[in-house]
């Protein structure tokens, strides 16, 4: 092969492409012509770098060379600065918030340096859609170990010693159940991909799929491997995820088509294979038993489980199912083996599979921080590096207020438990949890209650309506903390609140009426306050909530500042302020539809908002 | 296609090498040629080919090959940098492909730095 000088990596998630990487990786193949560089020059679509705040990006190695925000039009320029004359290009670069000097190298900036990359351990390194780079990064040699030196028996030894947990919610120490399922009698037996991902604003599962999807199935393979009597392994891929789609479906022909799938893997005696489904798109087919409803043409709604899936799940037959993200750390774990995976994170999993929580775990950082993006960190870091030093602070130098973890199901933690270690058993005894890795950070801006809003809006409507508590009690907690906010709340309410709340909890078939209640339940912890300022005083103090607030006219500042210019007056679409030209302008209270406009247009600060 | 077989992840591995090493800009020994407009005067091309070719013949997969902006020393390009990872780097000037041999020979491979073609002892940072 030819030998390049340069390879510049440029970003084809999902969130890059809809940015435009893929034309910018035309014309960067174009100048490179044009420049005559074709033999020194190399152009690679890589998955997901996670810092999709800032894309598209691209890294130029060998040096690490981070750029970000680039536009097709920029190509040219960068072309020939960077590659034909050897200058890097510092208005491409990135640079920290409040500071000037950018930082060239990838691995110097915070976002990147704070980061320990497991189940991420490819991203930005290989084409997801090229095998050898999957296999030249150390890619199936995991599955070579086990199915030449390694029992099944060892392998299950091996993955329960680390203490790896699941990462698609629960936390299930992943041995474990693969040992139940092992145990149980069959000779036909299945192992699932849930890569149904339905929370919203996470995409931690779809960014591996779209940068690593060999590390997935290779995990699978080995699963299938150690519980034995697996021949069939499914993919549950929800259906808005084409890219992820059209990812697993190429890496499953390659592998298959290089016998790493199908009859005697390895000229062992050993065959499994993968098919891949699309998921029907709702969030409750995410859950176990709606999942493996679903996959055989059944409605996704879950069942009650006196008998695990485990032990019998698709088909009747024993089935274990396993997030996408664990998937892709198995073969991390034997390569490595379970020592160097439990000596990253927190706890002591030597005799208690639930004792800690090992290895990384990827987030996906959104709300009020400056780097928003995936990130993947150890167990164990506090909130504070994560916000801080990872998300590289507030917003706007805004103040922090809480984060939410765990998807809309999870809890907010306030800003007094900042320096809180991340990990299972931690974050659920605060009452939120890990979910599958949603971290929304909220700031001074945002109010709780129209918070606890938003996200039950979200399960209610998702609720499949299966059981009563569920589906009614959803909307009858909606329906009041709708009333809070409109100024209509009475103070009885937040008892009611809880004592639904707590019925939900109990009461629910499956975990989603479980841990709906869960961002109530948390935000009347933390900041009752708050509620109670909505209900005894009218106001929202984050003055998010539009009908409690009250907006006026400073009399001097619209006179000495604004002379009294009236352009609230015809921007008003309520006809809700008077007054004379020149004069002082006032708000009829009664009047004003409280829609903000004033506000937005006056530009001497005149109007004020309580 | 054929099935693969356990050897032959070895195979596609040292085949693709050298390009991983590039990307991981991991490698044992990275060579810079200063490419600016008066480097590429100078016949800087030819030097970076070169050192492409001495690699190539070595087989060597751990060595990084790339190229930069001018070094600011006009006068003495074609220049090259060559840095083994954990010592300092060292610039190489007024290059001709002769010298390019010797150095790949000693200080590339061997590790012993050409003292008479060297310019100094010091780092390269990017601006
Ligand atoms: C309503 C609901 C939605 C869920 N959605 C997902 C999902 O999108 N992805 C996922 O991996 N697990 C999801 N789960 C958790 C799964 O039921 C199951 O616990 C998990 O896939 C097991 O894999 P793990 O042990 O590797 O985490 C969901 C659970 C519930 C109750
Ligand atoms: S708890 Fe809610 S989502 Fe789960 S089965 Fe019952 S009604 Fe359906
Ligand atoms: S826009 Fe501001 S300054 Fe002008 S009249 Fe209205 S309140 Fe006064
Ligand atoms: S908030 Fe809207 S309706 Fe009320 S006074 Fe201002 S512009 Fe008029």
């Amino acid at each position: 092969m030819k030998p390049y000088t340069i390879q510049l990596m440029i970003c084809a998630g999902t969130g890059c492409v809809s940015n435009q990487s893929f034309e910018i990786k035309e014309v960067l193949e174009k100048e490179i012509k044009k420049h005559n560089l074709q033999n020194e020059a190399m152009v690679v679509t890589t998955g997901c770098n996670g810092f999709c705040g800032a894309g598209p990006i691209m890294v130029v190695q060998p040096d690490g060379i981070f750029y970000q925000y680039l536009k097709v039009t920029d190509i040219p320029y960068l072309v020939e600065e960077h590659l034909v004359k050897g200058r890097p290009v510092k208005k491409f670069m990135y640079v920290p918030p409040k500071e000037e000097i950018p930082i060239p190298r990838m691995n110097k900036i915070p976002f990147f340096s704070g980061q320990t990359l497991v189940a991420l351990r490819n991203r930005g390194m290989i084409d997801p859609e090229f095998i050898e780079d999957y296999i030249a990064r150390g890619g199936y040699r995991a599955l070579a170990k086990v199915l030449t030196t390694m029992s099944p028996d060892e392998v299950l030894k091996e993955i329960k010693k680390s203490g790896l947990r699941g990462r698609g919610g629960g936390g299930f120490p992943t041995g474990v159940k693969w040992e139940t399922c092992k145990k149980i009698p069959g000779d036909r037996k299945f192992v699932i991909c849930n890569a149904d991902e339905g929370d919203p604003g996470a995409f931690m599962d779809r960014s591996i799929i779209e940068g690593d999807p060999h590390s997935v199935i290779e995990g699978m393979i080995i699963g299938a491997y150690a519980i034995e009597n697996v021949r069939e392994g499914y993919i549950y891929v929800r259906m808005e995820y084409p890219l992820a789609i059209k990812r697993f479906n190429i890496a499953v022909q390659q592998a298959k088509d290089n016998g790493l799938l199908g009859d005697n893997i390895f000229d062992t005696n050993f065959c499994f294979d993968i098919k891949v489904r699309r998921g029907a798109g709702a969030f409750v087919c995410g859950e176990s038993t709606a999942l493996m409803a679903s996959i055989m043409g059944n409605p996704g709604e879950p069942r009650a489980k006196y008998i695990h899936t485990v032990e019998k799940g698709l088909y009747d037959c024993p089935t274990c199912l396993n997030n996408v993200e664990t998937w892709a750390n198995i073969p991390q774990i034997v390569l490595k083996g379970a020592d160097w995976f439990t000596g990253i994170g927190t706890g002591d999993v030597t005799h208690d599979p639930w004792g800690g929580s090992k290895g990384t775990k990827v987030f996906s950082l959104a709300g009020k921080v400056n780097n928003t993006g995936l990130v993947e960190v150890p167990m164990g870091i506090t909130l504070r590096e994560i916000v801080f030093n990872v998300g590289g602070g507030i917003r706007d130098g805004k103040r922090f207020k809480a984060v939410q973890t765990g998807g809309p199901s999870g809890g907010f933690i306030p800003e007094s438990l900042v320096d809180l270690p991340v990990d299972y058993d931690e974050l659920t005894k605060v009452g939120s949890m890990m979910g599958s890795g949603g971290m929304v950070v909220l700031d001074e801006n945002n109010c709780m209650v129209d918070m606890a809003k938003f996200f039950l809006r979200f399960t209610q409507d998702e609720s499949c309506g299966k059981c009563v508590p569920c589906r009614e009690g959803t909307k009858r907690m909606y329906d009041i903390l709708y009333r809070i906010t409109k100024g209509e709340g009475k103070e009885e309410d937040l008892d009611l609140l809880e004592e639904l709340s707590n019925m939900i909890v109990e009461s629910s078939l499956c975990a989603l009426g479980g841990s709906a209640p869960n961002p109530v339940l948390t935000s009347l912890k933390y900041f009752r306050e708050e509620y109670l300022t909505h209900v005894r005083d009218k106001k929202c103090p984050a003055k998010v909530c539009r009908e409690l607030l009250t907006f006026s006219i400073d009399p001097e500042k619209c006179l000495e500042n604004g002379h009294g210019c009236g352009v609230c007056e015809k921007n008003c679409p309520d006809g809700a302020i008077y007054g004379e030209k020149k004069n002082v302008h006032f708000i009829d209270s009664m009047k004003c539809g409280k829609c903000g406009v004033c506000f937005d247009v006056c530009k001497f600060g005149a109007i004020t908002v309580e | 296609m054929a099935k693969l077989k356990i050897e032959d992840l070895e195979k596609i591995t040292e085949e693709f090498k050298r390009k991983m090493t590039l990307r991981e800009g991991a490698g044992r020994v990275k060579i810079t040629v200063h490419l600016g407009t008066c480097g590429i005067a100078a016949g800087a091309r030819k030097i970076m080919n070169s050192f492409m070719e001495e690699i190539e013949k070595s087989k060597a997969t751990d060595i990084i090959m790339t190229t930069s902006g001018c070094a600011g020393l006009c006068s003495r390009e074609p220049m090259a940098t060559v840095e083994v990872i954990g010592n300092a780097p060292i610039k190489y000037v007024d290059l001709t492909i002769d010298k390019v041999k010797i150095i790949f020979d000693k200080h590339v491979m061997k590790g012993a730095f050409v003292q008479e073609y060297a310019l100094s002892v010091g780092s390269e940072k990017i601006q």
